[in-house]
């Protein structure tokens, strides 16, 4: 079987943020113990949501791949965030790229690792040769109730991967799940807020299933952790890939070049992908990475995904990370409040 | 008011010839139903007795209703523990429930009218969002004159803090310097919730809860359950050959609301509990060689110090400074962690507080042992005062 993995990939981070200070100005937090969750994170203007953020990543991926749209057989989009309850997006992102109409499509949802979740997709129908290439997306404009403690995190974000087994940049070489019945957070039909179960979302929860499948793909493959350059985790904070990293003796270092959390928050279905590309955008040849995403309720994917050749001369064609997270424009409480379309939620 | 040992001796002495503890944190693959079968079996298997000798139940718990949607708790526990028909009652004086539930045991073993009686205390509070939880506790303050002001725990124990350094100087460092030791402690508990030494800066500078009081002043939510076996200290040693004798069981009461007192930087029921208990042991603060006392608050155990008489009014905090309480220090205090380190599941607290005094006297407390402990304390508090009970145990 000829190798399998990523032909091209695209990210998309609005460029709006509020400080993590100001949404604690507003509520009277402590300020000092916010630094450890994150800095600031990225916010979707009033004509940005789920659709038009995969539609922006999917393109830059396209750019990289190279490839006629016409080509991809499968779209999924995974988010917790989909503006339409029944009608989807997928459907809408491949036909804003061209992708459409002999295809299939459809969205996902699993918490934070729907996009995860799509690339297992579109990887096993390319591997079973029913594809060419699949195209999967991470994409959330996620919500935080005002006030609770998401709202310094709940960010908005996408990342696209499309799959094939021509022109690859990197390879799968293998990906693990981990998946129980553990409810630490969730959004019932028609509620305009996720609730959480506090710090059970902690080690029952984000670190028991990241931990364990991140475990069992090192199992799988025979791999050390010295065999890997870089480790991408799911990251609803800074603090929680950071411990987990230390629960599994890894590096600090090789979570870093990863770690966008900090300045853009917690993306969602988003997260651990856009974490990736941050690492695409930089890693070499013949490097080699972990990724683990997680989503509540709960699971995880993990891949060991190889860097490969082509990644020189293809990631220079779309937008990198490190430039979508520089390029910011600030804005208040109250101007979010109301991009946010959040006065309602306030007593809820 | 008149205790009744001023007039009246016991029957006969009382010794606990077992105990078992759970281990303490956030226990979430436990519920209720663990927490009893497995602090009660410990203790059934270290008294070397079997659940069918057993004649009287007592179980400690503050808001089973509330935590866990339980009340009823005195039956479930017999039904936990597979102890049918046995008669079992459920205590409640908030954080003190369980060490009622102890004097209670003893005054049943004491009067002659039974032999074997197990006490032990649960509390799972972390089903519950912290908020609730917060709010459950609430319960053990004045509702109409406290809580529906607004006032929490926190608030409470946050005024006497600010009262205390006002009339009497004590710092903030002070406060901080008692979570250290309870934490450092702490790391030679086996059961203990926290395993993590903290500085004084880390304290300091921890998030602001109720100021003058950080979140490492205040103890945690916790999960655990703790119980000791009771019999008549005649036929104890055919048991174990450490029993460990209670030779005071003392109790008092204040108002529920700090509002209503002379002086919020003393608990009137500790010092008029302490009072009772030095007599009916025969003994004098400067006797004790260990204390586990209610730090439910780090200023809680400064002002403990005080009542308790280790030390004179208002030099609490030089005592802590000083390193008096430290493990080797002039009276050890919570070697265990405390409720600080150790953790509070506030209707086990008590009967752990106990288990911690019986091993220090068997001299089975491991790295945390202090030498040649012969005399142990037990403090107790229910809410920020209102039930103060303590216990002195013997080797």
């Amino acid at each position: 079987m000829p190798s399998i993995g990523i032909v091209g990939y695209g990210a998309y981070i609005p460029r709006l943020r509020i400080k993590a200070e100001e949404i604690a100005r507003v509520w009277g937090s402590d300020k000092e113990s916010l630094k450890r969750i994150t800095q600031e994170k990225s916010v979707p203007d009033i004509d940005e949501d789920t659709v038009t953020m995969a539609v922006e990543a999917s393109r830059q991926a396209l750019l990289r791949a190279g490839i006629d749209p016409k080509e991809i057989g499968a779209v999924y989009v995974g988010s917790e965030s989909h503006p339409y309850v029944v009608k989807p997006t997928a459907s809408i992102v491949a036909e804003a790229i061209d992708a459409t109409p002999v295809m299939t499509a459809a969205d996902l949802e699993f918490a934070c690792k729907a996009g995860t979740a799509g690339i297992q997709a579109v990887y096993g129908l390319v591997c079973a040769g029913k594809i060419k290439y699949g195209l999967a997306i991470g994409s959330d404009t996620a919500q935080g109730r005002p006030g609770d403690a998401l709202e310094y995190t709940a960010a908005a974000g996408a990342a696209a991967y499309i799959v094939g087994s021509k022109d690859i940049i990197a390879e799968i070489e293998e990906t693990y799940s981990f998946t129980t019945d553990t409810p630490d957070f969730w959004r019932r039909e028609g509620e305009s807020f996720p609730r959480h179960a506090g710090r059970f979302t902690g080690d029952p929860s984000y670190f028991k299933h990241v931990i364990s499948a991140t475990k069992g793909l090192l199992e799988k493959t025979g791999f050390a952790i010295d065999d890997f350059n870089y480790f991408v985790f799911h990251q609803p904070n800074a603090k929680f890939p950071l411990a987990a990293a230390k629960i599994l003796g890894i590096d600090k270092e090789k979570v870093i070049p990863g770690l966008v959390v900090p300045y853009i928050g917690n993306t969602y279905s988003g997260s651990s992908l856009i974490g990736l590309a941050a690492v695409l955008d930089k890693a070499k040849p013949g490097e080699r990475i972990l990724i683990t995403s997680y989503g509540s309720g709960a699971g995880s994917d993990s891949f060991s995904i190889l860097v490969k050749d082509l990644i020189e001369e293809k990631r220079d064609l779309g937008k990198k990370v490190e430039d979508m997270i520089k390029n910011k424009t600030y804005i208040d409480y109250a101007t979010y409040v109301k991009y946010r379309r959040k006065l309602k939620g306030i007593g809820e | 008011m008149n205790d009744m040992f001023e007039y009246m001796k016991p029957k006969r002495d009382v010794a606990i010839i077992g105990i078992g503890c759970t281990k303490f944190g956030e226990l979430w693959d436990k519920g209720l139903k663990e927490l009893v079968v497995e602090a009660g079996v410990k203790a059934v298997e270290d008294a070397g007795i079997t659940g069918n000798e057993l004649q009287l139940l007592i179980g400690g718990n503050m808001s089973g209703g509330m935590f866990a949607g339980q009340e009823h708790m005195g039956a479930l526990l017999a039904d936990y523990l597979g102890l049918n028909h046995i008669p079992a009652i459920r205590t409640e004086a908030a954080c003190a429930s369980s060490s009622v539930g102890l004097r209670i045991g003893y005054l049943a073993v004491a009067s002659g009218l039974y032999d074997f009686v197990a006490v032990g205390g649960v509390e799972k509070m972390t089903d519950v969002y912290g908020s609730h939880a917060t709010t459950a506790l609430a319960g053990a303050m004045d509702q109409e004159s406290e809580a529906t002001i607004g006032l929490t725990f926190p608030g409470v124990y946050a005024l006497i803090a600010r009262r205390h350094m006002h009339e009497y100087g004590t710092t903030r460092e002070q406060l901080a310097m008692v979570s250290v030791k309870n934490h450092k402690n702490a790391l030679n508990n086996p059961v203990a919730h926290f395993h993590k030494s903290v500085t004084i800066e880390e304290v300091m500078n921890s998030p602001l809860i109720a100021d003058p009081l950080r979140l490492l002043d205040c103890s945690p939510i916790t999960d655990g359950a703790a119980a000791v076996i009771l019999a008549p200290a005649e036929i104890a040693k055919k048991y174990t050959d450490t029993p460990v004798y209670i030779k005071a069981s003392a109790q008092a009461s204040d108002t529920l609301s700090i509002a209503a007192r002379k002086d919020i930087c003393t608990l009137e029921a500790t010092r008029t509990a302490a009072e009772r208990a030095y007599k009916q042991a025969g003994v004098k603060p400067e006797d004790i060689d260990l204390a586990e006392v209610h730090d439910c608050f780090t200023i809680n155990e400064i002002i403990a110090y005080e009542d308790l008489g280790f030390c004179k009014k208002g030099e609490g905090g030089k005592f802590i400074e000083e390193g008096m309480s430290e493990i080797g220090g002039k009276i050890p205090v919570n070697p265990s962690g405390g409720l600080k380190a150790k953790g509070h599941p506030v209707g086990a607290t008590g009967v752990a507080q106990i288990v911690e005094v019986v091993e220090q006297l068997r001299g089975e407390a491991g790295k945390r042992q202090v030498s040649g402990a012969e005399i142990g304390l037990a403090h107790n508090v229910g809410g920020s005062g209102a039930t103060v009970v303590i216990h002195i145990l013997s080797r």
